[in-house]
C-alpha cells in the first residue's frame, strides 16, 4: 500500500455517504472585553454515516468549540451547519447525540446505574427500560458489576467509561466526545482507545473525537482534521484507509507513521502562522 | 523511665487528703464537723486513689484497661465525695483536705478520659462505646464538679443551685414542663420553623427563576434578618396575639434569610459541566432543577435548616417574654426569675438545651442520610 492508497484529500472523496454533520463557512466570534476573539474562522467539513473524525490541534484551535457548535452548546456567528439535516439546536432536542466530556461528570449522589439511566429518564423511558439499557450500555464499556457503585468509590478511568456507557445508553447514532481520555495514564488510555474502536466497529456509529495526541487521532480516526489557532481553522483534512477492526499493532505500520508524520507538519505549519 | 503525672498528681493529692482537716469547724458549736476516720467509704476511697495513683504511676498506663480502672476508682471516688457532702454534713464546711481528694479525682478522671479517648478499635461496637464513653464521662464530670463546688462551698442556691437540685426539680415538675414544651417547641418553634424555612426555600427557587427578584429581594431579605428581635417581638404579638401565633411570626422572619440565602447559593452550586451534560439531553427547567440543581444545593440546604433549627428556639424563648398565655418556657422563664425559683429556671434552661440540641441532632442526622454522597460524609464501601 502507498501513501497514495491510504491517505485522501477530503475534495477528492465522492459525496455518495449520507453527510451527518454538514458545515459550511463556519464561524464564531466571542466579543471581549479586549476586543473579538476568532474562535472558529470559515471552518468547512462534512462528516459522513459511519466516520470517525478525530479534530486534533493545539490549544485555542477551536476543536472543542467546533465540538461544542456541533452539540448546540455554542452558537455559530457565521455560516451554516446541520446536523442530520437540521439545525443543531432541533438535533439537540432531537437527543441526536451523546457527549462526552473531558471530565467524566457523574452525579455524585446517583449510583453508576442511575448515572447512566439519567438521560433516559429525561427521555420518560419505562423503569424497565432504562434498567435494561444501563445494563447493556455498561456491558459494552466492561463495567458490568458495578452498577450499585456510586462515582467516587470507581477509578479515573472506570469513571469515564461509566460516562461513555451513559452517553451510549439512549443509542444516539452520533457520538461527540471531548478529549475524554485526556487525564487518564498512556496504559488506561490505550485499552480504552481499544474498547472504543471494538464499539465503533460493533455499532457504526458516527463519532466525532477531540484529542491533542497524533497516535491517538491516527489510530482511532478514518478522518483526521488538523487545526491551527488564531483564528481558529482547519488547515488539513487527512483520510485513513485502516480497517475498522485494527489493533494497536498498527501503529508501528509505515503507513501509519506517514500519516502521524503529516499531522505533525499540519500542525508544525499551523503552529508557524504565530510567528 | 517516664512517669505518668497525671496518676503522680492524683496519688500524692490523695495522700494529703488523707492527712488535712476533711472540713472546718461549724460556726456554733466550733467542732469540727467531719473527720476522715469517721467516714470509712471516703477513707476507703482515698487510699485507692493513693495506691491506684502510685501503682500507675510506677507501671505507666498502658492499656484501654488500665485506662478502666482508673476511670472506675474516680467514679468511686466522686460518689464517696457526694456521700461525705451530704450525709455527714461537709456541704458548706468543705476544707482543704476535701479539695485535695477532688483535685486528686480530677487528675484520674482527666487521665482516664484521655485513654477511653484515644483508643482506637478495628471492632466497631468496641469503638462505638468508646466514643460514647468519653463526652458522657466529660460532660458528668462537669456536673460533678459544678455540684461540689457549689455544695462544698455553700453557694446561695439564688445564685447557683447545684445540678442535683435543678434534676429534683426537673423530675417533679414534668407535668408543667411537658405543657411548656408542647406550647413552645411543638407549637411554636416547629410550625414557624416550617413555615419559615418553606417558604425561605420556595421564595429561593423563585428569586432563582426571576432575575430582578435576586435584586430587589435579596437585599430586602437582608435588612428584615438584620431587624432586633425584642423590637420585632412585641409588634407581632400586637399583630397575631398572645398564642402561638406571634411566636411563630417571630421564627418566620428570624428563619426566612439564612434559608433564602443558602438556597439560592446552593441553587448555584451545580457545575458547568453538568448543566452542559442536561442540555445535551435536553432537559427542561424543572427536569434540571429536580435531578441537577436542587440536589446539588442539598449541603447548602441543610446548612441553613441546622443554623435555624438552634435560632427558631431562641427566638421562640425569647418572643415569649413579651406576651404569652401563661404557659410556655419563656413565660415560665421569665415569671419563674421573679419568684427567685432560680432551680425552675435551671430546669427550663435544661430543657430548652435539650430539645435545642435533639433538633439540631435530627436535622443532622436526615442531611447525613440525604447527602451521603457529599465528600463530608462519605464512606468508602467495596
Amino acid at each position: 500500500m502507498t501513501l497514495k492508497e491510504v491517505v485522501n484529500n477530503v475534495a477528492e472523496m465522492p459525496a455518495s455517504k449520507n453527510a451527518v454533520v454538514d458545515i459550511k463557512n463556519l464561524s464564531l466570534t466571542f466579543q471581549t472585553a479586549d476586543g473579538p476573539v476568532y474562535a472558529l474562522s470559515e471552518v468547512d467539513l462534512t462528516i459522513d454515516e459511519g466516520d470517525f473524525v478525530s479534530f486534533i490541534g493545539p490549544s485555542g484551535c477551536g476543536k472543542t468549540t467546533l465540538l461544542r457548535v456541533i452539540a448546540d452548546l455554542e452558537k455559530a456567528t457565521g455560516g451554516d451547519i446541520s446536523i442530520n439535516g437540521v439545525s443543531p439546536e432541533q438535533a439537540r432536542e432531537n437527543r441526536a447525540y451523546g457527549y462526552v466530556f473531558q471530565a467524566p461528570a457523574l452525579l455524585p449522589w446517583r449510583s453508576i446505574e442511575r448515572n447512566v439511566t439519567l438521560p433516559l429518564e429525561i427521555m420518560e423511558l419505562s423503569k424497565e427500560e432504562r434498567i435494561k439499557r444501563a445494563h447493556d450500555a455498561l456491558k459494552l464499556v466492561e463495567l458490568n458489576g458495578f452498577e450499585k457503585k456510586f462515582p467516587w468509590q470507581l477509578s479515573g478511568g472506570m469513571q469515564q467509561r461509566a460516562s461513555i456507557a451513559r452517553a451510549l445508553s439512549f443509542d444516539a447514532d452520533l457520538l461527540l466526545m471531548d478529549e475524554p481520555f485526556g487525564a487518564l495514564d498512556e496504559i488506561v488510555r490505550d485499552h480504552l482507545n481499544e474498547q472504543l474502536l471494538k464499539l465503533w466497529a460493533r455499532t457504526n456509529k458516527t463519532v466525532a473525537f477531540v484529542t491533542h495526541s497524533i497516535p491517538e487521532a491516527v489510530y482511532l480516526s478514518s478522518k483526521i482534521v488538523v487545526m491551527s489557532p488564531r483564528p481558529g481553522r482547519i488547515i488539513d483534512v487527512i483520510e485513513t484507509d485502516f480497517p475498522k477492526d485494527r489493533t494497536l499493532d498498527i501503529r508501528e505500520t509505515p503507513e501509519f507513521l506517514e500519516i502521524a508524520h503529516r499531522v505533525r507538519e499540519g500542525l508544525r505549519a499551523g503552529h508557524s502562522n504565530d510567528e | 523511665m517516664k512517669l505518668d503525672k497525671f496518676c503522680l498528681v492524683g496519688a500524692i493529692a490523695a495522700l494529703l487528703a488523707l492527712i488535712f482537716p476533711l472540713a472546718g469547724m461549724d460556726a456554733d458549736t466550733g467542732k469540727q464537723v467531719a473527720f476522715v476516720g469517721d467516714i470509712p467509704g471516703l477513707a476507703i476511697a482515698m487510699a485507692l486513689c493513693v495506691i491506684a495513683g502510685a501503682a500507675f504511676t510506677w507501671l505507666g498506663v498502658r492499656s484501654i484497661y488500665s485506662g478502666i480502672v482508673i476511670l472506675a476508682v474516680g467514679v468511686f471516688g466522686c460518689w464517696q465525695a457526694i456521700v461525705t457532702l451530704y450525709d455527714y454534713g461537709v456541704a458548706g464546711y468543705a476544707g482543704t483536705g476535701f479539695w485535695l481528694f477532688i483535685i486528686s479525682l480530677w487528675a484520674f478522671v482527666w487521665r482516664g478520659i484521655d485513654v477511653v479517648a484515644n483508643y482506637r478499635s478495628l471492632e466497631k461496637a468496641k469503638q462505638q462505646v468508646a466514643n460514647i464513653i468519653v463526652p458522657v464521662a466529660f460532660g458528668m464530670w462537669l456536673l460533678f464538679a459544678w455540684e461540689v463546688l457549689v455544695a462544698g462551698f455553700g453557694v446561695p442556691q439564688v445564685l447557683l443551685p447545684p445540678p442535683s437540685m435543678i434534676g429534683v426539680r426537673f423530675v417533679t415538675s414534668t407535668d408543667m414542663m411537658a405543657a411548656d414544651f408542647y406550647q413552645t417547641f411543638v407549637k411554636a418553634v416547629l410550625s414557624g420553623y416550617v413555615m419559615g424555612c418553606g417558604s425561605a426555600f420556595i421564595v429561593a427557587i423563585a428569586v432563582d427563576r426571576v432575575p430582578f427578584l435576586k435584586r430587589g429581594l435579596l437585599p430586602l431579605g437582608n435588612m428584615v434578618s438584620a431587624l432586633p428581635i425584642i423590637g420585632v417581638a412585641p409588634i407581632m404579638v400586637m399583630w397575631f396575639g398572645f398564642d402561638w401565633q406571634s411566636k411563630a411570626a417571630v421564627i418566620v422572619i428570624m428563619t426566612f434569610f439564612p434559608m433564602l440565602v443558602n438556597t439560592v447559593t446552593g441553587l448555584n452550586a451545580a457545575g458547568k459541566l453538568e448543566k452542559d451534560l442536561m442540555a445535551t439531553y435536553a432537559s427542561g427547567y424543572w427536569s434540571t432543577l429536580f435531578r441537577l440543581r436542587l440536589p446539588a444545593a442539598m449541603p447548602f440546604v441543610f446548612n441553613a435548616l441546622k443554623i435555624n433549627s438552634t435560632l427558631a428556639l431562641i427566638g421562640a424563648i425569647v418572643a415569649e417574654f413579651f406576651g404569652t398565655p401563661i404557659v410556655g418556657m419563656g413565660f415560665r422563664i421569665s415569671t419563674e426569675v421573679g419568684r427567685m425559683n432560680i432551680d425552675m429556671v435551671w430546669a427550663e434552661i435544661a430543657l430548652a438545651a435539650l430539645a435545642g440540641t435533639a433538633f439540631y441532632g435530627a436535622v443532622a442526622y436526615i442531611e447525613r442520610k440525604a447527602t451521603s454522597w457529599h465528600p463530608s460524609f462519605r464512606v468508602r464501601r467495596h
